[in-house]
């Protein structure tokens, strides 16, 4: 807050504003139910706002740079990395209820979309016109086509269609001063200046809001199939995804359970799945329906010759969603141990893969974590996860030495921090570590450039001095 | 053990850390849709009951959020991670209503006693008008928490709406011992419900005559009490714990296979007795046994064979109970009944596991909100256009007729329960 205003000079302001009371909130129980995502820490905001118009939007900014109000963007809440966090307070933008437009264009094979649509519903209104929308991060019926932009979201199908990015091609963006622009533009090559398109996407909020967005769609695949492949050994399973890939085959999914995931899911739910094995892949082909039976053949005989124990293939798409039901019941298992899980996402170059599990192997034991490890092999980016006890300060200290060496060997084997849940406030304090002093720096002039007052979606990415991660209330 | 700590344990303070806040349970919420904030969502609501009982919101500030909530539990069923919410939201309703029986005039507590303790369980008490009046008292009364006379409220709108589509309940005569033609599959204590028995005695009646005709013996036992479920809901948790045991007790002196009821909403209290008396040593294996032997009657029926004698050459759809969805967890039951039903063609109802607004005394208590919610149901109603919805709970049957009246379709839709609709199609005549 700037010293000189207090939060009702504020409030008054916004109404000004904001024609609508019923999209201000003041009261602190509402306040507080935007204090929080899936992340950590709870930050209160001085008042939520729900902007239902880009020229709202400026208004709000410029009012927020005229008193130096700190702004926080927000669209469901589902971020993992702290993302849409009021960590100084200030103006939270309520982004989930402006999704008025969501329309498809099957000619230019575009969708042109307000930022608080829901991403599945998008993908939905897609298949209706026979094509789709590709990036499925795990959380798509809840989280926002606005949110999933600003932290670049991925998900399973990233191993074979990219992520969000890849589909973003124009953008209405409210610079932090409240300026309206337009990046990019209906076509998939745009070459025209910067590509601003690519750097607002991923940028986390902090470079501007996306206020309306023209996404790309591809047709849709006309059939899929389902694989399940056992493993004795980890390590086998990470040569098959290696193996099947330089096969010339690119599957739709690559998901790996490991031991420890299997083994909750039998005790919460017995499916069947032997427990004696080190690692579960499932595999999902998509494409032409002749195409993938070849395909399916191909993968079955690599998966044996680097020693499947058993291949389970999917007749139908009812056996299909059963053999995705172990991986759909991993989360609901694994937080039966213990409430809290701290859910990471750190990505390695594929040949990097088995070397990857030997290290978290080695941190689990190092510090007697709860570690498991489920997630989207197939492009490097798994999932280690933490459950612990939040309650447990002792614990949490381990969690946090524990995730700090995970980064570390990521980082250490050619990869990155986040594959898809972002830095937000969490992973900050290692940026250095993978960017170097001079590659932050070059980061941070781009944020200084264009929000020189450093009012949006401030604490995010970059470090303040001497931050540390910290998961546990002191 | 500190204030603190007690007043933790009050609110399932614990319980709450179950909740992960991915945020899946938020498409679930219909208040979450109509309202549209996340103060009025289920992991909204869930952390504001963690900030309560950490001490930075007030009960008072708890208050509005919590009994805005429909209580419909679909977001349990969409909780990827089992969080108790039902179990949250009954703990903060009971101690923000203790909290404000300190403060309660006596008129009103008289009021809430004689409605909470002894209307509902006295099915004397309760013709339609005397009870909707009282009830309406009891929570404006409560509401406004000043003193204001009884009986010196005009009936408000929200009544006059419901009382014009409650069936006429005059003079019947209860069935309460029917016996099979050959030997009974099963012996079955019948559940008859307050308000059911009241509004609805009819339904009940057929209920018995299609067990009987699907080969089971049927009594009804005169030492059954309500099920208190309306008590729980609105933070009576004593007087709920009490009829409990009642029932409890008064089944466990007879033999019976299965206690059945036709009610979605009094079925899931009845099956959540193991909760509700889970820290009463004397009772909790006792409710424990009493939950599993308890079954919609969509269950029985669907185990068994009904003689269909006609044809319903009708399009039907189903609104199902959302009790008996989320918290009986009946799913399939209902609807393979609905399907064998001789002529009739079904049409699934868009977003079917919305809540339709009724949700107990909800939509009295809530007028408002409760349109909001019951118009998102009728635009799906709308898309399907059937001649016949289907219920299975008598709150959802009122509301889904106040809501075929208020869009002006009651010339071609009409309002029966499971129960109606499958006695028709045996040829069963009242």
């Amino acid at each position: 807050m700037g010293e000189t205003t207090s939060a009702e000079t504020i409030i008054e302001k916004v109404r000004e504003v904001i024609p609508d009371e019923s999209r201000i909130l003041v009261e602190k129980a509402d306040r507080y139910s935007y204090s929080f995502d899936a992340s950590f820490g709870v930050h209160m905001p001085e008042v939520v706002v729900q902007p239902k118009a880009a020229e709202e939007v400026a208004e709000i900014m410029k009012l927020a740079n005229k008193y130096l109000i700190p702004v926080c963007p927000r669209g469901q809440g589902t971020s993992l990395s702290g993302g849409p966090l009021p960590v100084k307070g200030g103006i939270l933008l309520d982004f989930s209820q402006w999704n008025d437009k969501l329309e498809v264009d099957p000619e230019d094979m575009v969708a042109i979309v307000s930022p608080g649509v829901l991403t599945a519903e998008i993908n939905k209104a897609a298949n209706e016109a026979g094509l789709m929308y590709a990036p499925d991060p795990s959380s798509s019926s809840v989280s926002t086509i606005g949110g999933n932009m600003a932290e670049n979201a991925g998900g399973p199908r990233g191993l074979k269609y990219g992520v969000t990015k890849d589909y973003v091609i124009g953008l209405e963006v409210v610079t932090p001063e409240g300026e309206i622009i337009r990046t990019g533009g209906r076509t998939v090559k745009n070459v025209t200046g910067y590509d601003l398109t690519k750097l607002i996407v991923g940028s986390e909020g902090t470079l501007g809001v996306i206020t309306e967005a023209t996404l790309r769609l591809i047709p849709k695949p006309r059939a899929s199939s389902t694989l399940m492949v056992m493993f004795e050994e980890i390590v086998d399973s990470g040569r098959a995804i290696s193996k099947v890939l330089s096969s010339g085959i690119i599957p739709a999914k690559m998901e790996l359970m490991d031991q420890a995931s299997i083994i909750a899911v039998e005790e919460y739910e017995p499916l069947g799945l032997p427990t004696d094995i080190e690692a579960i892949l499932l595999i999902e082909l998509d494409g032409h329906p002749v195409a993938i039976l070849e395909e399916r053949e191909q993968v079955e005989k690599v998966c044996r010759e680097v020693g499947a124990r058993d291949i389970k293939v999917a007749r139908d798409e009812k056996e299909a969603q059963e053999l995705w039901k172990a991986r759909k019941l991993v989360s609901p298992a694994i937080v039966r141990i213990k409430p809290t899980k701290i859910s990471e996402d750190a990505t390695v170059p594929r040949s990097k893969i088995p070397e990857m599990f030997q290290r978290l192997k080695e941190i689990k034991e190092k510090y007697s974590v709860d570690l498991v490890v489920f997630g989207h092999a197939g492009d490097g980016n798994l999932h280690p996860n933490i459950i612990a006890d939040k309650r447990d300060k002792e614990e949490m200290k381990r969690v946090e030495k524990a995730v700090g060496e995970i980064f570390e060997a990521a980082v250490e084997l050619g990869g990155t921090l986040s594959g898809e849940h972002g830095i937000g406030t969490m992973k900050s304090p290692f940026m250095e570590m993978e960017l170097g002093k001079e590659g932050l720096d070059m980061m941070k002039r781009i944020k200084e450039s264009w929000d020189p007052n450093n009012i949006l979606n401030p604490g995010k990415i970059f470090p303040e001095p001497g931050q540390k991660l910290v998961l546990h209330d002191e | 053990m500190s204030k603190q700590v007690l007043f933790q344990q009050k609110l399932a303070y614990e319980e709450t850390f179950s909740c992960v806040q991915c945020g899946y349970c938020l498409p679930s919420c219909p208040t979450y849709k109509t309202m549209e904030k996340e103060t009025h969502s289920p992991r909204g609501r869930i952390n504001l009951v963690k900030m309560a009982a950490e001490g930075k919101i007030s009960l008072s500030e708890l208050e509005e959020p919590i009994d805005l909530c429909l209580g419909c539990r679909a977001c349990e069923t969409a909780c990827p991670t089992n969080v108790q919410y039902g179990a949250i939201l009954e703990s903060a309703k009971e101690a923000i209503q203790e909290e404000k029986n300190k403060t309660l005039n006596k008129s009103t507590k008289l009021l809430r006693k004689i409605l909470f303790e002894k209307a509902f369980p006295n099915k004397a008490a309760m013709n339609t008008v005397s009870f909707g009046m009282s009830l309406y008292q009891a929570t404006g009364l409560q509401k406004l928490n000043h003193k204001t006379g009884i009986g010196e409220k005009i009936l408000p709108a929200s009544l006059a709406a419901f009382e014009k589509i409650t069936p006429d309940t005059t003079g019947r005569k209860r069935l309460t011992h029917v016996k099979p033609k050959g030997e009974p599959v099963f012996r079955i204590g019948f559940f008859t419900g307050c308000v059911m028995d009241t509004v609805f005695g009819k339904i009940n009646d057929l209920s018995i005559r299609l067990l009987q005709e699907a080969g089971c013996e049927v009594e009804v036992i005169k030492e059954q009490t309500c099920c208190g479920a309306l008590q729980h809901h609105s933070g009576e948790g004593e007087t709920a714990r009490s009829l409990a045991k009642k029932n409890i007790e008064a089944f466990e002196r007879y033999d019976f296979d299965y206690v059945v009821n036709s009610i979605g909403g009094c079925g899931a209290a009845l099956v959540e007795y193991d909760h509700l008396l889970k820290d009463d040593p004397e009772w909790a294996a006792r409710a424990k046994e009493f939950s599993q032997r308890n079954a919609d009657i969509s269950v029985i029926l669907a185990e068994l064979t009904l003689p269909f004698r006609r044809k319903i050459n009708k399009m039907v759809t189903y609104q199902p109970s959302c009790h008996m969805t989320n918290v009986q967890k009946r799913v399939t039951e209902p609807l393979s009944l609905i399907k064998s039903l001789p002529g009739a063609e079904y049409m699934e109802l868009p977003d079917k596991n919305m809540c339709c607004g009724s949700a107990g005394i909800y939509n009295i208590v809530h007028y408002e909100e409760s349109m909001n919610i019951l118009d998102e149901k009728m635009s799906e109603v709308k898309k399907v256009k059937p001649d016949v919805i289907i219920t299975t709970n008598p709150g959802c049957h009122l509301q889904m007729k106040h809501g075929v009246e208020r869009e002006g379709m009651s010339g071609g839709t009409e309002v029966v329960h499971l129960v109606e609709i499958l006695a028709e199609a045996c040829g069963i005549e009242q």
